[in-house]
């Protein structure tokens, strides 16, 4: 009968195509909204996910997300070093500062100072020279983003595009000359300012004048150390705040869920999308069932049973969640692929495709139980009915 | 107000009978009930034997499949089903594999006229090739019992004629009998016996009893 059960479905055209549409449409707010949700919760921490190399992050017990420094004195450095476990502990500068432009106007910029001996917690992917060349007099790497956007140079037409900053041009940090030696590509961050990368003691010049200037220790654990119990005795032996790399990810995350109202902006709409799609889905797949109770009554009045006929709805609906459900992931996908490099947060993990997958399967399953129940208590007698 | 009410009434194998009567009558009530769609509150109606307000639904089910073919007057075709496909249906739900049910329903589809018609829609086919169709559909699994609804009320008189000369021709058997609920008196001559009701009565049976009881 199952063959029976899909030349109903596909048979009017119209109708099947109404319904793969509401499922499509419902797949696909459940899974774009989310996945750009998660794109910019990821950018809260992208500036940890860049730095690979340290295991732990040891900072001022008050710090509540990657961006709120509270600066530490310099001595930190050299008790984390001295805890056992600790393979290194490199300093680490990162601030908000204000690059004077070539057409004297400012733009706040994110610095970032690395350990002047090792350059740990450099860019991740350099598109031009090399990390070495921050020891150059002077020697800033800017993001690539960064010199196309906030800081290119103005067009020398009026209304032309802005010239990017490329290597060799200079720039003016708290009124210290900077030169770009290199141009790295980093993730973009949530507040999405250039970043500017140099050596810690370069950084400390730049930055205001200050009692205390290290606003991170990244500490590499010695191999087959436990991550979390060397963080543990770190913060028993300093005092300090220490976690690890995903704990710290989870602590500026959680930050930006409790105190900004972005999860329940998209949460809103992800459950106005779950609810329209599955208003327009439930109701056509109704309608549809409806539409065809006189046909299910021939079918039962010659003899099929009540298992069948729901076996039958079943397979309708398996079969519109299934494209429904590709079609809405595909578009979701398609999407995320043609925004890949514009300014658009975007990230699809599996478990949005599982989230969604659930979601598309409650709507279909509760469309075919609504429907399953009209066809079960249909008498046979309709189809004498003219 | 019983829809049935002291009805007394023997169908025999090899007869064609004719339900006639005033709308509101009973006649489709009836004939829901002889062919255990439709539960009666009281008494009993035995189809071959058997009877069908004590039998178990799933059994019950198996013997609709098994011995009554329909014919309804909307025809009742599955629209997105083509002729064979449709008429292949009561095969199918006999447990028959699609392709054998659809050989068979090619075969009958011959018998009943429509052979060049075996792919066509039931949208691209005229009322009377439809009501054939349907016709086709109630012989495809050799059933002992044909139920018809008003046959040829949706038809002109001449298709309506047609109709029924297949019905007569290939649906009577000896093996097989045939109730019709009709208004049309300009198919009455068809029948074997004719019964007549009102108020949910059979108030006269015209024709005589050729055949053996069932």
């Amino acid at each position: 009968m199952n063959h029976i059960a899909l030349k109903m479905l596909t048979g009017d055209k119209g109708k099947y195509l109404g319904i793969v549409l509401g499922l499509t449409f419902a797949s696909l707010i459940m899974t774009q909204q989310p996945a750009i949700f998660l794109g910019l919760m990821t950018r809260t921490f992208s500036f940890i996910s860049d730095l690979g190399l340290p295991d732990i992050w040891v900072m001022d017990q008050k710090v509540q997300f990657v961006d709120d420094i509270k600066p530490l004195q310099d001595t930190e450095l050299y008790r984390v070093r001295g805890i056992s476990g600790v393979e290194w502990a490199m300093p680490l500068y990162k601030g908000l500062l204000k690059a004077r432009l070539a057409d004297g106007t400012f733009q706040t910029c994110n610095v970032v100072g690395l350990d002047d001996a090792t350059l740990i917690g450099g860019p991740p992917i350099m598109v031009e020279g090399k990390i070495e060349d921050l020891r150059r007099s002077d020697g800033v790497i800017v993001d690539s983003e960064g010199i196309k956007n906030k800081l290119a140079k103005p067009s020398p037409t009026p209304g032309g595009k802005p010239i990017p900053l490329k290597v060799g041009d200079s720039l003016e940090l708290n009124d210290r000359r900077a030169i770009v030696v290199g141009i790295a590509k980093v993730t973009r961050t949530f507040q999405s300012q250039p970043v500017i990368y140099t050596t810690y003691s370069r950084a400390k010049t730049y930055a205001p004048r200050e009692r205390k200037l290290l606003s991170f220790v990244l500490v590499k654990a010695k191999q087959n150390e436990n991550h979390r119990e060397l963080a543990r005795r770190i913060r028993e032996r300093t005092g300090l705040a220490a976690y690890t790399r995903d704990e710290f990810k989870a602590l500026t995350y959680q930050y930006f869920i409790n105190n900004t109202g972005i999860p329940i902006n998209f949460g809103i709409s992800v459950a106005l999308g779950f609810i329209v799609g599955a208003a327009i889905a439930g109701q056509t797949f109704y309608n549809f069932t409806l539409e065809n109770l006189r046909q299910f009554g021939v079918l039962k009045a010659m003899g099929t049973g009540n298992w069948t006929l729901l076996r039958m709805i079943l397979l309708q609906a398996v079969l519109v969640g299934s494209i429904g459900y590709g079609l809405g992931v595909g578009l979701t996908a398609l999407f995320g692929f043609a925004m890949r490099n514009t300014i658009l947060a975007f990230k699809f993990p599996w478990q949005l495709l599982v989230f969604s997958g659930a979601g598309v399967s409650l709507i279909c399953v509760f469309a075919a139980l609504i429907s399953i129940r009209k066809v079960i208590l249909l008498e046979p007698a309709i189809v004498f009915k003219g | 107000m019983a829809a049935l009410n002291g009805i007394n009434l023997d169908i025999l194998m090899g007869e064609l009978m004719m339900l006639v009567g005033p709308s509101g009558c009973g006649k489709t009530t009836l004939i829901s009930v002889i062919a255990g769609i439709l539960d009666q509150d009281q008494g009993r109606c035995l189809v071959f034997g058997e009877d069908l307000l004590n039998m178990a639904s799933r059994n019950k089910l198996d013997f609709r499949a098994r011995n009554i073919g329909f014919v309804f007057q909307t025809y009742n075709l599955l629209p997105s089903l083509n002729a064979t496909e449709n008429v292949s249906i009561p095969l199918i739900i006999n447990g028959m594999k699609r392709a054998e049910a659809e050989r068979k329903a090619r075969s009958i589809l011959e018998q009943v006229g429509l052979g060049a018609r075996n792919a066509a829609l039931p949208s691209e086919l005229s009322g009377g090739q439809q009501q054939r169709i349907a016709i086709a559909r109630a012989l495809v699994h050799s059933p002992r019992l044909i139920v018809c609804d008003e046959p040829t009320s949706a038809l002109d008189h001449e298709t309506g004629h047609t109709v029924m000369t297949l019905l007569k021709e290939v649906a009577l058997h000896k093996d097989r009998a045939l109730v019709i609920v009709t208004h049309d008196a300009r198919i009455f001559n068809f029948a074997d016996r004719i019964a007549e009701m009102d108020d949910g009565h059979v108030v006269k049976v015209r024709g005589s009893l050729q055949h053996t009881t069932h």
